[in-house]
């Protein structure tokens, strides 16, 4: 059970810092349409936050499975599955839209037009920082 | 009280992460910027300050543990050196963009590496208490 915890909460805490290194270099693409920092915030997102997603739910199911809690209608533990489910489509939208933005400022080599796609982005990946932040209060107080 | 002393503990820890993922992004090439260095910063100075004032208070509000129990002995000196590499990172980063220069992986990884484990030793002592 340990272990299970350890993988799920380090991969919960790497989520969270990779959708702030995104959302950093988003908003910072955003203000100034760079390449470099649409490329990077893009980056943290497909390869920082989506394994670290996986990582985290898979943990999440293990823990759930060793405390037999898996088909438990906990408040905390429905929010939890709600939230990561619902938070998968919107991280695959960011990355998708952020994919999307570096495609078309790279065939366009357009600076200073950042476009919608890196500001839907910035906004997806900020709403997911404060569900996970919510989410920490839930997993730490377990309300119901 | 415990759940919100637990709560903000944990959440400065999050809040630590997003110093050593930024630090990781420079490591494999992501462009350092002031912005992304501020954050990086002030984030890591937050979630020290949290993890500290939480993380005593917890352990003195709580029954069972004492602040001289091992396993969070060993938690604070892994902390003291996560300090400390974090300062040395930070020595390293700071006059190359005050100049403006561009980081490279070498001078980001050595003294991240270190903080990183470190922090990861303190989140296997939170989570396993040996001894406790």
């Amino acid at each position: 059970m340990d272990l299970a915890l350890f993988v799920h909460v380090l991969g919960a805490f790497a989520l969270v810092g990779a959708l702030a290194t995104a959302a950093a270099y988003l908003v910072a693409a955003r203000r100034d349409g760079s390449l470099e920092l649409m490329r990077a915030g893009y980056g943290a997102l497909l390869i920082g936050a989506l394994p670290a997603f996986i990582v985290t739910r898979m943990a999440a199911q293990w823990v759930a499975s060793e405390q037999n809690l898996l088909d438990s209608e906990a408040t905390w533990i429905v929010a939890g599955i709600v939230a990561t489910d619902v938070g998968f489509v919107f991280l695959v939208a960011a990355t998708v839209a952020a994919g999307l933005a570096v495609r078309r400022a790279g065939a366009q080599e357009t600076g200073g037009e950042p476009g919608r796609g890196v500001s839907i982005a910035a906004w997806l990946v900020g709403l997911l920082i404060v569900v996970y932040a919510v989410m920490i209060w839930m997993m730490t107080a377990k309300p119901g | 009280m415990y759940d919100v002393l637990l709560t903000l503990h944990l959440l400065s820890a999050a809040i630590a992460f997003v110093t050593l993922v930024m630090f990781s992004a420079w490591a494999i090439g992501a462009p350092t910027t002031r912005g992304t260095f501020a954050l990086a910063d002030q984030a890591w100075n937050v979630s020290g300050a949290g993890l500290l004032i939480f993380g005593i208070w917890l352990a003195l509000y709580l029954d069972g543990y004492e602040l001289w129990d091992g396993w969070i002995v060993g938690a604070l000196i892994l902390f003291a050196a996560a300090s400390g590499f974090g300062a040395l990172a930070r020595q390293q980063v700071m006059p190359l963009l005050e100049a403006g220069g561009e980081l490279t992986a070498r001078q980001v990884t050595a003294w991240h590496w270190l903080r990183t484990l470190s922090i990861v030793g303190i989140l296997a002592l939170m989570v396993w208490k040996p001894g406790a």
